[in-house]
């Protein structure tokens, strides 16, 4: 489904992957670790097409992105296939990046009505059941401001769903939430995993992490140290990094 | 209830203002007697417009740091006579009895027509000049051929002249006014209006040699030129009188006139027979005494200025939103030649004054064959302007937005378009509402520059009133009061807005 091969990128003089692969199969559930400044956020914008990378290719479902320096890039297919990806792939960002000046069923309905062309009515009666899977039903004509965090991310979920995605990429969905709010969002993701759709969550949250995911990747410094099942990486990682990295967390569950 | 602690403000510092004047007014007048001034000092002060140009005093083409015409001469005839030097004072001929008086020169002489209004603030030597009015049209015109064919028809004249009120007093002429002496028969000639009607010395110069102008009709409208002094200055007056009949009957005034192709039968029934002179310069002149301005007759006045003043800003407001958000875009989102050009345009047009892009618009196109009417380069003039700075506001605008906005878009498969126009202008908008109505309001006054392109608004009407009436002061504050009482709740309901804004800001 998502095959990341030999993948180079470097931000002005500063590298950050040097040939990193990766194949993600169609409804897996991937977690990314690591930590800070890994390069989680990078590996999931390469992905989407929100930054460009040097060298290597990423290919969703067929659709393939190059490397700018690759020989075989071409600046007229790349706008086309990320327009297709993104059509395949939502996002949701850690700062929820809810549109303000729209209601929460305008933010759920803008791209389906504007992107995919649907009616307005189908897509507000397809905004409606999506509020209600995440609980938030009776919000639908508040403004972002008026929503708590962990509201708002849940509304930039059901934003992602709207379209309908094959896959969906969080990027540290609850890091910027109170404590007391986390599970909600938690919760809500973890209903998504039920209904097909590939998952790649970068996150923080290593309980939720082993309990939801079916593969977890470690990420340090650019570098995949450690690919496996969430028995294997959490219960028995091989390197010495990821056990550093992992007994931080085991004190606090 | 802020309002009213305003006013009572207002009201105050206009009162001490009034205490002031009398003070300052005395100052200036340090000398009694000005021809006693003139005679220690060895110096003779001349008040004059050059601005108001040929045949009268204005700069030698070949020469610009040179003042020519036949009053120059004139007027170093006389100082000759006196035994002085004389000394320069350019002065805006709308308001030159207005600095006599207050003693920023020893005499106004340019082209001042001797009129009875005048003759109660000033005093006046005997006439040194005598003029008719004449009617100037385009060669190939046969519609006018006398003064009655002007009715119904676009005619341009001066400010404040005889020929000015000659033809608002026959009612129904659109009269178009001008400050200078050239743009009038520039816009004859590109047929904005249908004729010139104008004081004779200045019609012979500017089209009597233009084969594609043609003088028609008898010369109407005889008055006389004087020199016109402070009236307590009789001393000074007197000694003008003697200097000018020496230099008529000598012959010297004749040969300056007659350089200047001046010098015509009517020069010589003023000049030439003793005892005439005298009696010329008692007359009242030919034209009618003119109402007094009161408050029925400037108010109606003011108040069509002030609709013309509110129409341009609006309109040009208009353009300036609309180009402005065209220049933002292809500025941020163009290729690098749009960049490039947009970029170039924002900072010519805040880096030049408005004042002469309206003077380019208006008298400059016209030599490349685009000839607008003064409304459309009004609006063209301010919009234009006012767009470079709408630019700059909706580019702050837009580079506040967060960068995640753009992200969330694209990452929903919006398209760059579809991104700008759904996600980050209407934001960009909200936050530059504020500064585009404070815009607005500098725009509101701005609008008064466009006067100089023919565009009676609210200040002209105000400075060709007060200039007529000689009531600067009073008319100036109504004026004033107009444009306050327009821009005021602008004001407010920008304040409004920030504030509103700020509060919204701070809910998140
Ligand atoms: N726009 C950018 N310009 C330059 N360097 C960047 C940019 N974005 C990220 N980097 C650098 O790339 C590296 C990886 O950053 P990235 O945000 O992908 O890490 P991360 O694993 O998501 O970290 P975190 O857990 O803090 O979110 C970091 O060293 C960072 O400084
Ligand atoms: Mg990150």
């Amino acid at each position: 489904m998502i095959k990341i091969n030999n993948l180079f990128k470097r931000y002005k003089e500063q590298p950050l992957f040097n040939g990193l692969s990766l194949d993600i199969t169609k409804g897996s559930i991937v977690a990314i670790i690591g930590p800070s400044g890994s390069g989680k956020s990078t590996l999931l914008r390469c992905i989407n097409g929100l930054v460009a990378f040097q060298g290597g290719y990423i290919s969703i479902n067929g659709y393939v992105l190059h490397g700018f320096n690759e020989q075989s890039y071409n600046k007229a297919d790349v706008e086309i296939t990320v327009k297709n990806i993104r059509k395949k792939v939502g996002m949701v960002f850690q700062q929820f990046n809810l549109f303000p000046h729209m209601t929460v069923i305008c933010n759920i309905t803008e791209a389906p009505i504007h992107v995919l062309g649907i009616s307005k009515a189908e897509a507000e009666s397809d905004a409606d059941s999506l509020l209600r899977k995440v609980y938030l039903e009776e919000k639908a004509y508040r403004y972002p401001d008026q929503l708590s965090g962990g509201e708002q991310q849940r509304v930039a979920i059901a934003r992602a769903m709207a379209m309908k995605p094959e896959i969906i990429l969080f990027d540290e969905p609850t890091s910027s939430l109170d404590p007391e709010m986390i599970d909600e969002v938690l919760s809500v993701i973890k209903e998504l995993t039920h209904e097909g759709i590939t998952i790649v969550i970068a996150t923080h949250e290593m309980g939720f992490a082993k309990d939801i995911s079916t593969e977890v990747v470690f990420l340090e410094k650019g570098k995949i140290v450690e690919h496996g099942s969430p028995k294997e990486v959490f219960c028995n990682p091989q390197s010495e990094r990821t056990k550093t990295f992992l007994s931080r967390f085991v004190k606090i569950q | 209830m802020k309002y009213k602690v305003f006013l009572i403000g207002i009201i105050l510092l206009l009162q001490m203002f009034i205490l002031l004047i009398p003070a300052s007014f005395k100052n200036a007048l340090a000398y009694q007697d000005t021809l006693e001034k003139i005679k220690n000092t060895g110096v003779l002060t001349w008040g004059f417009d050059a601005e108001g140009g040929a045949p009268y005093v204005f700069q030698d083409p070949k020469n610009p740091s040179k003042l020519i015409g036949f009053e120059v001469e004139l007027v170093y005839a006389i100082a000759r006579e006196l035994g002085v030097k004389v000394q320069h004072f350019q002065n805006s001929w709308d308001s030159i009895l207005l600095s006599l008086q207050r003693g920023d020169f020893d005499i106004a002489l340019n082209g001042i027509e001797i009129t009875p209004d005048r003759k109660q603030s000033v005093l006046f030597t005997r006439p040194y000049y005598v003029y008719t009015e004449q009617i100037v049209i385009r060669a190939f015109e046969n519609r006018i051929n006398s003064l009655d064919d002007l009715h119904g028809k676009k005619v341009g004249t001066l400010y404040n002249t005889v020929a000015k009120r000659m033809l608002d007093e026959m009612g129904d002429v659109n009269v178009s006014t001008y400050s200078g002496q050239v743009e009038p028969f520039k816009d004859l000639l590109l047929s904005r209006i249908d004729a010139v009607f104008v004081d004779f010395p200045i019609a012979s110069y500017y089209a009597a040699s233009n084969p594609q102008l043609r003088f028609i009709g008898q010369p109407v409208g005889e008055g006389y030129y004087g020199i016109a002094v402070r009236q307590e200055d009789n001393a000074l007056a007197e000694k003008l009188n003697k200097i000018i009949e020496k230099l008529a009957r000598d012959g010297e005034l004749k040969e300056i006139y007659k350089r200047w192709g001046l010098w015509g039968s009517l020069q010589e029934k003023l000049f030439l027979h003793e005892g005439l002179l005298q009696r010329y310069a008692e007359m009242p002149p030919s034209i009618s005494d003119r109402v007094p301005i009161t408050i029925t007759t400037f108010l109606p006045t003011l108040l069509k200025g002030a609709l013309v003043t509110i129409g341009i800003s609006i309109l040009s407001m208009m353009l300036a939103v609309a180009l402005g958000l065209f220049l933002t875009i292809t500025r941020l989102y163009g290729n690098k030649w749009l960049q490039k050009i947009s970029t170039a345009y924002i900072e010519i047009y805040r880096g030049t004054p408005l004042l002469i892009q309206l003077y380019i618009l208006y008298y400059g196109l016209p030599n490349i064959g685009i000839t607008l009417s003064a409304f459309a380069a009004a609006i063209l003039g301010l919009g234009m302007n006012y767009a470079a700075y709408e630019a700059e506001i909706y580019r702050a605008g837009i580079e506040a937005i967060p960068k995640g906005q753009t992200e969330a878009a694209q990452s929903l498969g919006m398209s760059r378009r579809l991104t700008l126009k759904r996600i980050i202008l209407p934001q960009a908008l909200r936050v530059a509402i504020p500064p585009m109505t404070n815009d607005f309001i500098a725009l509101f006054k701005d609008s008064s520059l466009v006067s100089v392109i023919a565009m009676v608004e609210l200040t002209k009407s105000y400075s060709i009133l007060a200039a007529a009436s000689m009531n600067f002061f009073q008319l100036g504050i109504i004026t004033a009061l107009l444009y306050f009482g327009m821009s005021y709740p602008l004001s407010l309901y920008a304040r409004r807005l920030e504030k509103k804004l700020r509060h919204n800001d701070q809910n998140k």
